[in-house]
C-alpha cells in the first residue's frame, strides 16, 4: 500500500522535478490519493477532510528538497501531520491522590474492556503498582466469572458481589475494600453499552460521580468503522474521558478509528491491546499508528511481535539485515516460522512497507502461498548452512542436490532462489529512502 | 426517542423473567437509532428541493462513507445513479433517492436467499457453526438463535465449542439455562474439535433436531487459529455428512472496512453460508454488508437489535432498506 500510494503519487508528479516547488494541481492530486488511504483505513470522512485541508496548506508552495521527490515531500507532511494529530504521551496512568486511584473501563459492548482490564492490571503491576480488579459488569452472562478468572491467571484481586448488587454499590465497596487492603489502583470493569442508550449511559454517570475516577479510559476496537466519531463524542460529553485503549490492534485493521476519536475528543491514544491473551498492554507510538493508517506498513510492530519470540539481539540483527538487504535464508526460513505462529503471511506482508507491492507480482505471492510455505521449507532445509548464508554458492549441481533432498523440482528451487534476490534487492532499495523517514532513522 | 429494544437499567435480577415477557422488537423499532443517524441524513438530502449539482453528489457520497459502505462501494453507487442520471434526468432528489434504494436493494438481493437451509426436523438433525472475531456476538446471537428456533418449534441443544476465552463456557451455560436447552461442554482448554465431534454425537443421542456450536473468536489474521477452525469443520462435515448446514458469520455493526476482509478470510478458510449482522442497536449501520454483498455475494441472515434473546429478527431487505430510509 506504501508503495502503491508513493507509486500513484510519484505519476502525479513526474513533470515536478524541475519546478523545486508542491504546486496545487499536483498537492491536490496527490491528497486524493491519501483521502483514499485514509478512508480505507476508517478515518471518519469529515476528520479526513479536515485533515486533507490542513495538509493542503502546509504542502503548498513547500520547496521541494534535493534529498526527497515531490511526492515522498507530499508523503511526509502527510505523515507529520498525522503524527502530529495522535500525538499525546504514550501510556501514562495517572495514579495520584487518594489509594487506590480509581481506573473506569467503558465502551460499547464486546470491544475487549474486561481482557484490557486484565492487561492493564498486568501493565501496571509492571510499574510498581497493586492494582485491584472490580467487577461492576452485572449484565452480561458470566462477566464477573470472565474477570474472577483472568485475575486468577495473574494472580490479580478482583473484588466482587455476584450479580445482584448495583454496579455503582459494588464500585464503592471495591473501593473500600482495596484500600483496606493496599491496593494502589483500583481498575472498575463495566458491562458494554451502546451510546444511545440513555439510562445505561446515566447510570455510567452516576458510576462516575460517586467514583470520581482519576481516569476514564474508553475501550475501542481497531476495526471500528466511521460511527467511532459518535460513540467517542457522546462518551466523551457524558463521562470526560481522559484516554483510549486501542484493542484487537494485532489483526489487520489498520485502525483510522483512533485518528477520529482524537480528533473529536482530543484524548489521547493511552496503550494498544494486542491479542486475546493477558499481556500487558502495549505502549502506544504515533508514529506507528500513522504508518498502518496509510497502509505504509507497521515494520517496528512486526519487528517488536518478532521480538517476542526472538532474543533482542537477534531481532536487531534482523531489524538490520532487513534493512540493509543482507538477511540469509536462515533468516528468511526462521521468519517464515515465526510469521506462520503470529499471523497470516498476508496481514504480515501488508505490515512491512514496500513488501506488500512486491507480493503482488504473481510469482512472488505464489511463493509466499501458505500452500507453498511447506515446499520453501523443505528447500530451505536441503541447504547447507554455508549455502543459506551466501546463496551464490548454489551452482547447477547444488540446485539439483536441493531439489532430490527436498523433493522437489530444480525449477521450485531456481523459482525459490530468483525470488530471495528480488526480495534482497527490494529491501535495499526500501533502505535507501522509500521508507518513511521516521522509519528509517530507527531502523538504521 | 422510541426505542423499544433497551433493556432495563439498573439490571433486573432475574434478567430472564422480565426479558422474555417484552414484545419482540419491531426491526424499525430497533433501527430507529440507525435512522437517526446518516441515512437519516441520506433522507434529509433527498428531501430538500435542491438541484443534483456537484454539491449534491459530494454530499452523497459523504453520507454513503459515513455509513460504513466504503468508499469502493460509495464510487461505483454514484457513478450507477449519475449515468443513470446522465441518461434520463432525476426530476428530483427524491427520484435520485428511489434509484438509489433500488441499487442498495438489488446489492442485498443477488446475494442469494437470505432464508435459512436446514433440514426438516423429521429429516435429521440441523447443524449450525457460528463464526466470527472476537466479540462481535457470536454467543449472545447463539443463544437469540436458540429462543427463535424454540419458537418454529425446534429442539435445539448448544456445543461449547470456545474452550479458550474466560468463562466462555459458563457465559454459554447461562444462555442454556435461561432458554432451557442442554449445553454439552467439557473442560475449558479441551481441543474445540473434540468437544465439537463428542458434542454432536451426544446431541443426536439426546434426540435434538438442531444443533447450534459456539466457536471462541478469532481474527481472521491468526493462522493457527483459522486451522483450528478448519478442523472444526471437518470433524462437523466428519461426524455428520452434509453438516454443517449453515455457517453464520456474526459481523458486529459499527465495523468499518474490515467486515469485508473477514468476510473473505472466514468464507474462504470455512465458507460462510450466510451473516449475522448484530448490533444494530447501535448507531452504526454496518454499511460495510453493501461492499460484502457486491464483492462476496454473501446473504445476511439475521440481525441482531439488542442483548435479549428477543433482539433477532430474520433479515429482510426490503424491511431493512425501508427502515434505513424512513
Ligand atoms: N485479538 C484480540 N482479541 C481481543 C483483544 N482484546 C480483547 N479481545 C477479545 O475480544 C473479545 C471481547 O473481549 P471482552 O474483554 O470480553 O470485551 P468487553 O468489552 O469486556 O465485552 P462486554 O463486557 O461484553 O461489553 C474476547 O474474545 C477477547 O478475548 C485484543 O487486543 N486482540
Ligand atoms: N447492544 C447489543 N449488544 C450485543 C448484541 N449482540 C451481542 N451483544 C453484546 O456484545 C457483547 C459480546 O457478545 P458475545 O456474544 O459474548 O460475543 P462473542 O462473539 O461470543 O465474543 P467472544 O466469544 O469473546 O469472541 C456482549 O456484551 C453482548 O451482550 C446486539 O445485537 N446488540
Ligand atoms: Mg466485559
Ligand atoms: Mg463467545
Amino acid at each position: 500500500m506504501f508503495e502503491a500510494l508513493t507509486d500513484r503519487m510519484q505519476g502525479i508528479f513526474k513533470d515536478l522535478r524541475n519546478r523545486g516547488r508542491l504546486g496545487e494541481p499536483e498537492v491536490d492530486a496527490a491528497l486524493k490519493e491519501v483521502r483514499l488511504a485514509l478512508l480505507e483505513a476508517d478515518v471518519n470522512f469529515r476528520v479526513a477532510r479536515d485533515f486533507i485541508k490542513r495538509v493542503r496548506e502546509r504542502a503548498i508552495g513547500v520547496e521541494v528538497s534535493e534529498s526527497l521527490t515531490p511526492a515522498q515531500q507530499v508523503l511526509r507532511i502527510v505523515n507529520e501531520e498525522l503524527v502530529e494529530t495522535l500525538g499525546g504521551e504514550p501510556g501514562r496512568i495517572d495514579w495520584t491522590g487518594e489509594m487506590p486511584a480509581p481506573v473506569l473501563l467503558v465502551g460499547l459492548n464486546g470491544q475487549g474492556k474486561t481482557t484490557s482490564a486484565a492487561k492493564l492490571a498486568l501493565t501496571l503491576r509492571k510499574l510498581g503498582q497493586r492494582p485491584l480488579l472490580i467487577a461492576c459488569d452485572t449484565f452480561r452472562p458470566a462477566a464477573v466469572l470472565q474477570l474472577v478468572t483472568l485475575g486468577k491467571q495473574i494472580a490479580c484481586d478482583v473484588y466482587e458481589e455476584g450479580t445482584a448488587a448495583r454496579p455503582v454499590d459494588i464500585a464503592m465497596r471495591g473501593l473500600q475494600w482495596g484500600r483496606d487492603h493496599g491496593h494502589t489502583v483500583a481498575i472498575v470493569d463495566t458491562a458494554g453499552r451502546q451510546q444511545v442508550d440513555e439510562a445505561l449511559m446515566a447510570e455510567l454517570v452516576e458510576l462516575k460521580a460517586m467514583v470520581k475516577p482519576n481516569e476514564v479510559l474508553l475501550v475501542a476496537s481497531a476495526m471500528t468503522g466511521q460511527e467511532a466519531v459518535n460513540v467517542a463524542q457522546v462518551f466523551h460529553d457524558k463521562l470526560g474521558l481522559t484516554g483510549l485503549i486501542l484493542t484487537q490492534i494485532d489483526g489487520d485493521a489498520r485502525g483510522g478509528a483512533a485518528l477520529s476519536i482524537r480528533a473529536v475528543t482530543g484524548i489521547p491514544v493511552k496503550f494498544l491491546g494486542v491479542g486475546e491473551k493477558v499481556e500487558p498492554l502495549t505502549s502506544f507510538y504515533p508514529d506507528r499508528l500513522a504508518s498502518r493508517i496509510l497502509g505504509m506498513g507497521d515494520m517496528l510492530t512486526l519487528i517488536e511481535q518478532t521480538q517476542d519470540m526472538y532474543s533482542q539481539e537477534e531481532a536487531i540483527s534482523l531489524q538490520k539485515k532487513l534493512v540493509k538487504g543482507q538477511f540469509t535464508f536462515d533468516d528468511f526460513l526462521k521468519q517464515m516460522q515465526q510469521i506462520r505462529k503470529m499471523g497470516s503471511l498476508q496481514s504480515i506482508i501488508e505490515m512491512i512497507p514496500g513488501l506488500n507491492q512486491l507480493m503482488k507480482r504473481p510469482e512472488m505471492a505464489k511463493a509466499l502461498d501458505e500452500k507453498q510455505f511447506k515446499r520453501v521449507e523443505a528447500i530451505i532445509l536441503s541447504m547447507t548452512l554455508q549455502e543459506r548464508a551466501l546463496p551464490s554458492l548454489i551452482d547447477g549441481s547444488r540446485r539439483r542436490r536441493i531439489a532430490v533432498g527436498s523433493g522437489t523440482k530444480v525449477q521450485d528451487v531456481n523459482q525459490l532462489l530468483n525470488q530471495f534476490r528480488d526480495m534482497q534487492s527490494m529491501m535495499k532499495q526500501m533502505s535507501k529512502g522509500s521508507v518513511p523517514k521516521h522509519l528509517a532513522k530507527l531502523m538504521r | 426517542m422510541m426505542r423499544f429494544f433497551r433493556r432495563a437499567a439498573p439490571p433486573p435480577s432475574e434478567p430472564d423473567t422480565s426479558a422474555t415477557e417484552a414484545a419482540p422488537a419491531s426491526v424499525e423499532a430497533s433501527l430507529s437509532s440507525t435512522r437517526k443517524g446518516f441515512f437519516g441524513a441520506v433522507r434529509g438530502l433527498f428531501q430538500t428541493q435542491r438541484s443534483l449539482d456537484d454539491g449534491f453528489w459530494d454530499e452523497l457520497e459523504e453520507r454513503l462513507i459515513q455509513a460504513d459502505l466504503g468508499a469502493h462501494t460509495t464510487g461505483d453507487l454514484i457513478e450507477e445513479l449519475q449515468s443513470q442520471h446522465a441518461r434520463l434526468p432525476f426530476q428530483d432528489p427524491k427520484a435520485a433517492e428511489l434509484a438509489l434504494r433500488a441499487e442498495l436493494l438489488t446489492l442485498l438481493k443477488t446475494t442469494g436467499d437470505t432464508g435459512l437451509f436446514l433440514p426438516d426436523v423429521q429429516d435429521g438433525i440441523a447443524i449450525i457453526l457460528v463464526i466470527g472475531v472476537n466479540g462481535v456476538g457470536k454467543t449472545t446471537s447463539i443463544a437469540k438463535l436458540t429462543h427463535y428456533f424454540q419458537g418454529g418449534g425446534r429442539h435445539p441443544i448448544l456445543i461449547a465449542g470456545d474452550t479458550f476465552r474466560a468463562a466462555a463456557i459458563d457465559q454459554l451455560k447461562i444462555w442454556g439455562d435461561r432458554t432451557g436447552v442442554m449445553v454439552i461442554a467439557q473442560a475449558p482448554g479441551s481441543d474445540p474439535a473434540s468437544v465439537v465431534f463428542d458434542g454432536i454425537g451426544a446431541a443426536v443421542g439426546r434426540g435434538a433436531d438442531t444443533v447450534l456450536i459456539d466457536t471462541a473468536g478469532r481474527l481472521h489474521t491468526k493462522i493457527n487459529l483459522m486451522e483450528e477452525l478448519k478442523k472444526v469443520r471437518r470433524v462437523v462435515e466428519r461426524r455428520h455428512p452434509g453438516a454443517p448446514h449453515e455457517t453464520l458469520l456474526v459481523l458486529d455493526a459499527i465495523t468499518g472496512q474490515n467486515g469485508l476482509m473477514q468476510a473473505k478470510s472466514f468464507a474462504h478458510a470455512v465458507g460462510v453460508t450466510g451473516l449475522i449482522l448484530s448490533k444494530l442497536d447501535s448507531s452504526a449501520k454496518g454499511g460495510v454488508v453493501f461492499a460484502i454483498a457486491q464483492e462476496l455475494k454473501l446473504p445476511i441472515k439475521f440481525i441482531g437489535t439488542g442483548e435479549r434473546l428477543e433482539d433477532l429478527s430474520p433479515f429482510d431487505p426490503d424491511e431493512f432498506l425501508h427502515a434505513l430510509f424512513t
